[in-house]
C-alpha cells in the first residue's frame, strides 16, 4: 500500500467519523443532564436540509451550517418542551421527533432534489495540503476540527467546570439538585438544545461536505449509531472519540473492499455490516456490569418538583 | 399563570379525550402550517383527514393501510405497555415477508391448501425470530433492545436487497431486482368489497388480543410488569420472560403482518417491500392507548391519513412526504395532550414573595 492510498483511506476514515462524533457528542450531554434524546436522527436530517437549501439559495456556507444549528435547535426544542415541561414520555416523543425529522426533511428538500452545491471545502489553503500527510493534518472542512475541539471542551466543561458539575447533578440526582437551587428545567433545555445544534452540524456533513446534494433520509440510521455509541463511551467525551473513528473505519470497509475488486462478499452484507458491528459492540460493551452504573442516574426520568 | 396542579387519580375522560385531542390539534395546526408553506392548508386537512372517511369508495383502501398498522401495532403494545422497547417492527415485518416469499417460491407451481397456512406460520415465525435477537441480547447481555431491534432493520432491508438481486430473482424478469410473482395457491383470497383477507383477520386478532390482555392472567402479568415493576417481583412475575413475550409477540405479528402483504397487495417480493408500516403502528399504538381496540380506531385513522395523503398529492399538488408530517405531529400532539391525563389546568395568580 502505498502513502497516498493509506492516507486517503484515513481520509475517508475521518469523513465516516465526523459527523458521528458531532451528534454523539451533543447527545452525550443530554444525556448527561438525565435527557435521552431518540430524535437524533430527526435533528440530523432536519439540520442536513436546512444547511442544504440556505447554502443553495444563499451560496454561503457559513450562512447553512447556522441556519443548520437553529433549525435542529428548533426541532430540539419541540421535543424539550414535551419531555421537560410537559413531563411526556422520553422514547415515544423522540421517535416522534426522527419520524417528524423524516417527514418534513423530505417536504423542505423536494424542491432541492437534483441540486448541487459546492462542497464544503477544506478550510485551510490547498498549498498547505499538497503532501499526503499535510492532507491528513491540514485538508479537512471546518466541520472535523469542530468535531475534534468540541471533544476537548465538552469533556473540560463535563469534568472541569462549575456548570459541567451542575449540569451532571442534574442528570444524577434532579431532586437534590432542585433542593439546593438549581433549576432542573433550564439545564435540561441548555443540553437538549446543545443535543440539537450538534446533531444539526452532523447532518450538515452529509449534506454540505460528503455528498453536497439532498436525497431523502440522507443519513441512513447515523443518528442511531450515535446513540449507541454514547453507550458505547460509557458517557465519557475521549472514549466516544475513539469509538467514532472505529465505527468509522467499519463503515468505510464497504467503500474500500468495493475500490480493491473484492467480490468475496455481497455489497449489502458490507452495507449491513456497521450495524450489524453495532449490535456486537454493545453486547460486548453492555454486559458488563460497569456500564449500567456509568448511565446517568436519572437518565429517560421526567423530573416533577415535589413542590 | 397557568399551573399545573396534580390530579389525585389520572383521568380516565383524558385518557380517551387526548387522542381526539390530538387529532383536532392537528387539523387546525397542520392546516395553518401548511398555509403558511403556501399550500391550501385547509383543503389540505379536508383532503387528508375527512374526505377518505365520507368517500364509501375509498374504503376498501383504508382497510387495506389499515390492516397492516393494526397488527403491528396490536403486537407492539403488548411490548410498550410491558417497558419494552421493540422499534425494529419494520424489519421484522420484512423478514416476515421475505420468509413467506421463500416458501412461495420453493413450492412454486404446487397447488394445495397447505401452501398459505405455511407460508403464514414462516412469516410469523420469521418475525418472532427476528424480535428474538433483541430479546436474547436484553435478557443475557443486557443489550438495549431500542438500539438493538432499530439496527436489525436496516440489517432485513439488506437482506431483502440481496435475496431479490440475487437468489430469488425473477429468471424470466429481464433482470429486475424482484422475485416471480406469486400463484393463486399463494396468494391471500381476495373477498369482494372488503379486500383481502387479511382485513378481516386484523379484526379478528386485534379481538383475540384485547381478551388476552383484558381477561387471562398473562396479560395481567404484562400490565404489571410495565406499570409497576416492583410489585411484579415481589408477585413473582419474571421480567425475563415478560421481555421474551413482549417481543415474540411483537415480532410474530409484525411478521405475519408483512407475510400479509406479501401474499396480497405485492403479489411477490420487491425492493420497494418496507413502506414505513412498522414506524407508522408506534404513532398507532400510542394513538390508541396501548390498548386493541384503540389501536383498532388508530389504525384507521392513520390508513385515513395515508389514503387522504396520496389523494392529495394529485388533486393539491401536496408532497408525499406531507403525510408523515401530519403522522408524527399527531403523536406529537398527543404526547402534549397527555399531560391532562395526570395533571389538570388550573388559572393562579403568581405570589409575590
Amino acid at each position: 500500500m502505498t502513502e497516498a492510498m493509506a492516507v486517503s483511506i484515513l481520509m475517508t476514515v475521518i469523513g465516516a467519523a465526523t459527523p458521528l462524533l458531532l451528534a454523539a457528542l451533543g447527545e452525550l450531554v443530554a444525556e448527561k443532564s438525565g435527557v435521552l434524546n431518540l430524535g437524533i436522527e430527526g435533528m440530523m436530517l432536519v439540520g442536513a436540509v436546512t444547511g442544504f437549501a440556505v447554502t443553495s439559495s444563499t451560496g454561503m456556507h457559513l450562512l447553512g451550517l447556522l441556519a443548520a444549528m437553529a433549525a435542529a435547535v428548533g426541532a430540539s426544542m419541540i421535543f424539550g418542551v414535551l419531555t421537560i415541561s410537559l413531563a411526556s414520555n422520553q422514547v415515544a416523543t423522540g421517535l416522534a421527533l426522527t419520524i417528524f425529522g423524516i417527514g418534513l426533511s423530505s417536504m423542505i428538500g423536494e424542491s432541492f432534489v437534483g441540486l448541487t452545491i459546492a462542497p464544503l471545502g477544506p478550510v485551510f489553503p490547498a498549498a498547505l495540503a499538497e503532501d499526503p500527510l499535510l492532507r491528513l493534518v491540514f485538508g479537512h472542512s471546518i466541520l472535523v476540527y469542530v468535531s475534534l475541539v468540541m471533544t476537548a471542551a465538552v469533556a473540560w466543561f463535563l469534568t472541569r467546570s462549575r456548570g459541567g458539575l451542575i449540569l451532571r447533578a442534574v442528570g444524577e440526582n434532579d431532586h437534590s439538585a432542585h433542593s439546593i437551587g438549581y433549576s432542573v428545567t433550564t439545564v435540561r433545555y441548555a443540553a437538549v438544545a446543545f443535543g440539537g445544534a450538534m446533531a444539526g452540524l452532523a447532518g450538515c456533513y452529509y449534506s454540505m461536505v460528503q455528498t453536497p446534494m439532498w436525497a431523502d433520509e440522507l443519513t441512513a440510521g447515523r443518528g442511531w449509531i450515535a446513540l449507541a455509541l454514547v453507550v458505547f463511551s460509557a458517557w465519557r467525551p475521549w472514549r466516544l472519540l475513539a469509538g467514532a473513528y472505529l465505527f468509522g473505519a467499519v463503515m468505510t470497509f464497504e467503500l474500500h473492499a468495493k475500490a480493491a475488486g473484492l467480490n468475496i462478499v455481497p455489497p449489502e452484507f458490507l452495507a449491513a455490516l456497521p450495524y450489524l458491528a453495532t449490535i456486537l459492540v454493545l453486547a460486548l460493551i453492555s454486559s458488563r456490569r460497569s456500564v449500567g452504573s456509568a448511565a446517568p442516574a436519572c437518565l429517560g426520568q421526567p423530573f416533577r418538583p415535589s413542590t | 399563570m397557568l399551573e399545573l396542579e396534580r390530579r389525585k387519580v389520572p383521568s380516565r375522560t383524558m385518557i380517551w379525550l387526548a387522542p381526539v385531542l390530538a387529532v383536532l390539534a392537528t387539523m387546525v395546526v397542520g392546516g395553518l402550517v401548511f398555509s403558511a408553506l403556501g399550500y391550501d392548508g385547509f383543503a389540505a386537512v379536508r383532503a387528508i383527514f375527512i374526505d377518505p372517511l365520507i368517500t364509501l369508495r375509498k374504503w376498501q383502501d383504508l382497510g387495506l393501510k389499515a390492516a397492516p398498522l393494526v397488527m403491528i401495532a396490536t403486537g407492539l403494545a403488548i411490548g410498550f405497555r410491558a417497558n419494552v422497547w421493540n422499534i425494529g417492527a419494520e424489519g421484522q415485518y420484512v423478514v416476515g415477508g421475505l420468509a413467506g416469499t421463500g416458501v412461495a417460491l420453493a413450492t412454486w407451481e404446487m397447488t394445495g391448501w397447505w401452501i398459505l397456512p405455511l407460508m403464514c406460520i414462516a412469516g410469523a415465525l420469521a418475525g418472532m425470530a427476528w424480535a428474538g435477537i433483541p430479546a436474547l441480547l436484553r435478557t443475557r447481555f443486557n443489550v438495549n433492545e431500542i438500539l438493538s431491534s432499530l439496527m436489525l432493520t436496516y440489517v432485513a432491508v439488506q437482506l431483502l436487497y440481496y435475496m431479490v438481486n440475487g437468489p430469488w430473482k425473477d429468471p424470466d424478469g429481464f433482470n429486475f431486482p424482484q422475485t416471480r410473482i406469486f400463484t393463486d395457491a399463494q396468494m391471500l383470497p381476495y373477498l369482494s368489497g372488503i379486500g383481502y383477507l387479511n382485513v378481516p383477520l386484523a379484526l379478528v386478532i386485534s379481538l383475540v388480543v384485547w381478551f388476552l390482555m383484558a381477561r387471562t392472567m398473562l396479560g395481567f402479568q404484562i400490565r404489571v410488569v410495565g406499570a409497576a415493576p416492583m410489585a411484579a417481583r415481589y408477585g413473582g412475575f419474571s421480567q425475563r420472560r415478560t421481555i421474551w413475550l413482549a417481543l415474540l409477540a411483537g415480532g410474530g405479528l409484525a411478521g405475519l403482518a408483512g407475510l400479509f402483504e406479501a401474499a396480497g397487495p405485492f403479489g411477490q417480493m420487491v425492493p420497494a417491500f418496507p413502506t414505513g408500516y412498522g414506524f407508522t403502528a408506534i404513532i398507532v399504538a400510542f394513538l390508541g392507548r396501548l390498548h386493541p381496540l384503540g389501536i383498532l380506531a388508530a389504525g384507521i385513522i392513520l390508513a385515513v391519513t395515508y389514503v387522504g395523503g396520496e389523494a392529495s398529492q394529485s388533486s393539491l399538488g401536496l408532497p408525499s412526504a406531507a403525510t408523515g408530517v401530519f403522522q408524527s405531529m399527531m403523536l406529537f400532539f398527543l404526547l402534549a395532550a397527555d399531560v391532562l391525563v395526570g395533571w389538570r389546568l388550573r388559572l393562579r395568580r403568581r405570589v409575590t414573595e
